[in-house]
C-alpha cells in the first residue's frame, strides 16, 4: 500500500495541481497538491502514490548516496578495479583494509 | 538517472554487503526489524537475507495496513456494501483479503457493488458519475495514504458531492511502534524506518526510539543498494553503541516531512482513541477518523459501526508474524491450508504481506541463490 513509484513531469497542466506524468513509460494525470511548498517544473522527478505526488526526488541526493556507496570497500582495491565495471568476482570480503572511513548522512 | 536501476547496480549491492559482513561483529547477533510492508517486500524479492551473514537478522514488521486490519473492520466494511444502493471502492490490494464472510473480491462475485481503484480520487469520481448511488470509499493504508484520503474529502465537501463517503481505516505508525517496543518479549535491536511514510510525517517523530529506547532508526529506501546501505549504517551505530535517528533515504524523505499533507491530514481527520490492529491488540491513539466537520462524508458515522472484534481462524498466526515473533513459513497453515490460492490471512494476499512475499520468493529461507 506504501509504494509509490518514481515518475517524471511530463506536463504541468493548467487547471489548478494536475499534473502529467510518466511512470514506467506510462502516461499519468496526477494530483500535485502535496508539492505546494515547492511546485514542479516539467523534467522533474517525483513519487507517485495512488494518485498525487508525495515528494520531488533530488537527483544530488541520489548521487551523493550512489558515490558513499562506491566508496565502501574502494581503500582495498586498486584504482583499476574502480574503474572497470561492475563484475569482479575475485574480490572477496576479507579484505584487510578498513574502509569504514566515510561519513554517514 | 530514472532513481530505480541505479540503485539495484550488481557493484554497489556487492560492496555494500561486503561492508556488511566486515562489520558484523561474530560475538554478537543483530536483530534488525524493517517496519514497513513494502521493505519486506524487496526484501524477499531480491532474496537480501541471503546477502546477510548468520549473526544478521531480519525481522519483519507491521507495516502492512491490509494485513494489521483486524477482520471486525473487513466485515463491518463488507456489510456495508450489502446495500444493494452502495457501491463500495477500494484498493486492488484488498480485495483478495478474507473476512468472515469471505473477499471482496468473492462479494463481488455475488453479485455486490464491489469496485477496486487506484486512487480515491477515482472513487470520487463513481461518485459523481453515480448520482442516485451512495459510493464508499474503504480507506486504508498508512501516513503515506492518509494524504490523498484527506485531499479528496475536502475535494467532496468543496465540490458538495453528498453521495460519497469513507469508511476510514488509516493508522498511525509510531503508536504501534511504541507497543512493540513496550512488549517485554520483543527483542529487536535496530529497526529499518518506512521510507514513504516518511516522506510525510519526516524524520523527527522517531525520535524517542534512539533517545527512550536506545533504538538506532535508518529511514530506508527500497531497492537492494538502498536497503543494504541501510544496514550498514545500522551497523556502525549499534558497534559505536550510539544510536541515533539517520536517513537513507534522503533523495526522496525531506527532514521535516511534507508541510502540505501533514496540514491537509490535520484538517480532516483527528486521531481515534483507541484502534484495534491483528497482532498487536488495541493500540490508544493508533488510528484516525474523519472530523465533525466531515460527518456528513464519515461512512462510519452514517451506517453506525457495532465495534465488531472477529477472531482469527483457529491455527492461523498471522499476529505472531505481523509482530516479528513467528517467521511466515513457520505458522502451522503455511503453503498447506495458507495459499495466495486459499488464503487464510491477509497476509498472504497483500502485496505488502510477509507471508505473500516468502511464499512467491522463497519457501526456504536463506536458501543460498
Ligand atoms: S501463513 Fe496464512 S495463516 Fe499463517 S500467518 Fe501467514 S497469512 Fe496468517
Amino acid at each position: 500500500m506504501c509504494l509509490a513509484i518514481p515518475g517524471q513531469i511530463h506536463e504541468v497542466l493548467a487547471a489548478e495541481n494536475l499534473a502529467v506524468v510518466d511512470v514506467l513509460g506510462v502516461r499519468r494525470q496526477i494530483g500535485t497538491d502535496l508539492l505546494l511548498d515547492d511546485p514542479p517544473v516539467k523534467g522533474d522527478w517525483v513519487l507517485v502514490h495512488v494518485g498525487f505526488a508525495m515528494s520531488k526526488i533530488s537527483e544530488k541526493d541520489a548521487q551523493e548516496q550512489i558515490e558513499l556507496l562506491r566508496m565502501l570497500g574502494e581503500a582495498a582495491e586498486s584504482r583499476d578495479e574502480v574503474s572497470s565495471s561492475a563484475q569482479d568476482p575475485q574480490a572477496e570480503p576479507d579484505d584487510a583494509t578498513d574502509s569504514r572511513g566515510e561519513p554517514t548522512p | 538517472m530514472k532513481f530505480v536501476d541505479e540503485f539495484r547496480d550488481a557493484d554497489l549491492i556487492r560492496r555494500a554487503a561486503r561492508e556488511i559482513h566486515k562489520l558484523a561483529t561474530k560475538d554478537r547477533t543483530y536483530r534488525i526489524m524493517e517496519i514497513c510492508g513494502g521493505h519486506t517486500h524487496s526484501i524477499f524479492r531480491f532474496g537480501l537475507a541471503d546477502l546477510l551473514p548468520e549473526n544478521v537478522e531480519l525481522i519483519h514488521g507491521p507495516g502492512c495496513p491490509v494485513c494489521v486490519l483486524p477482520k471486525g473492520r473487513m466485515d463491518e466494511g463488507l456489510e456495508m456494501a450489502e446495500d444493494p444502493n452502495v457501491i463500495l471502492t477500494t484498493f486492488g490490494d484488498m480485495m483478495r483479503v478474507p473476512g468472515s464472510k469471505g473477499s471482496p473480491l468473492e462479494s463481488k462475485a455475488r453479485g455486490v457493488s464491489v469496485r477496486m481503484v487506484y486512487s480515491p480520487l477515482d472513487a470520487l469520481k463513481i461518485a459523481k458519475e453515480n448520482p442516485e448511488r451512495e459510493v464508499i470509499f474503504f480507506a486504508i493504508g498508512f501516513e503515506t495514504t492518509a494524504p490523498s484520503t484527506a485531499l479528496t474529502l475536502r475535494q467532496a465537501r468543496a465540490q458538495g458531492i453528498s453521495n460519497f463517503a469513507v469508511y476510514c481505516n488509516h493508522v498511525l505508525v509510531m503508536p504501534a511502534l511504541r507497543a512493540l517496543l513496550d512488549d517485554p518479549a520483543m527483542r529487536l535491536d535496530a529497526f529499518i524506518g518506512p521510507g514513504h511514510v516518511s516522506t510525510v510525517i519526516g524524520c523527527r517523530p522517531y525520535e524517542f526510539i534512539a533517545r527512550d529506547y536506545r533504538r538506532p532508526v535508518v529511514i530506508s529506501g527500497f531497492e537492494p543498494s538502498d536497503l543494504l546501505q541501510s544496514i550498514v549504517m545500522i551497523l556502525r551505530q549499534l558497534n559505536a553503541e550510539e544510536p541515533s535517528i539517520e536517513n537513507q533515504y534522503r533523495r526522496s524523505v525531506p527532514q521535516e516531512g511534507n508541510r502540505a499533507a501533514l496540514a491537509v491530514m490535520e484538517e480532516v481527520f483527528e486521531v481515534r482513541d483507541t484502534f484495534e490492529w491483528r497482532g498487536l491488540g488495541l493500540i490508544p491513539k493508533s488510528a484516525m477518523k474523519l472530523r465533525e466537520a466531515y460527518a456528513p462524508w464519515d461512512a462510519e458515522a452514517r451506517v453506525g459501526i457495532k465495534g465488531l472484534r472477529v477472531l482469527d481462524p483457529e491455527g492461523a498466526q498471522c499476529g505472531e508474524v505481523l509482530t516479528g515473533r513467528t517467521k511466515p513459513h513457520e505458522c502451522r497453515l503455511f503453503g498447506h491450508d495458507c495459499t495466495p490460492e486459499t488464503p487464510v490471512g491477509a497476509l498472504m494476499v497483500s502485496s505488502e504481506g510477509a507471508c505473500a512475499a516468502q511464499y512467491r520468493y522463497g519457501r526456504r529461507p536463506n536458501a543460498l541463490t
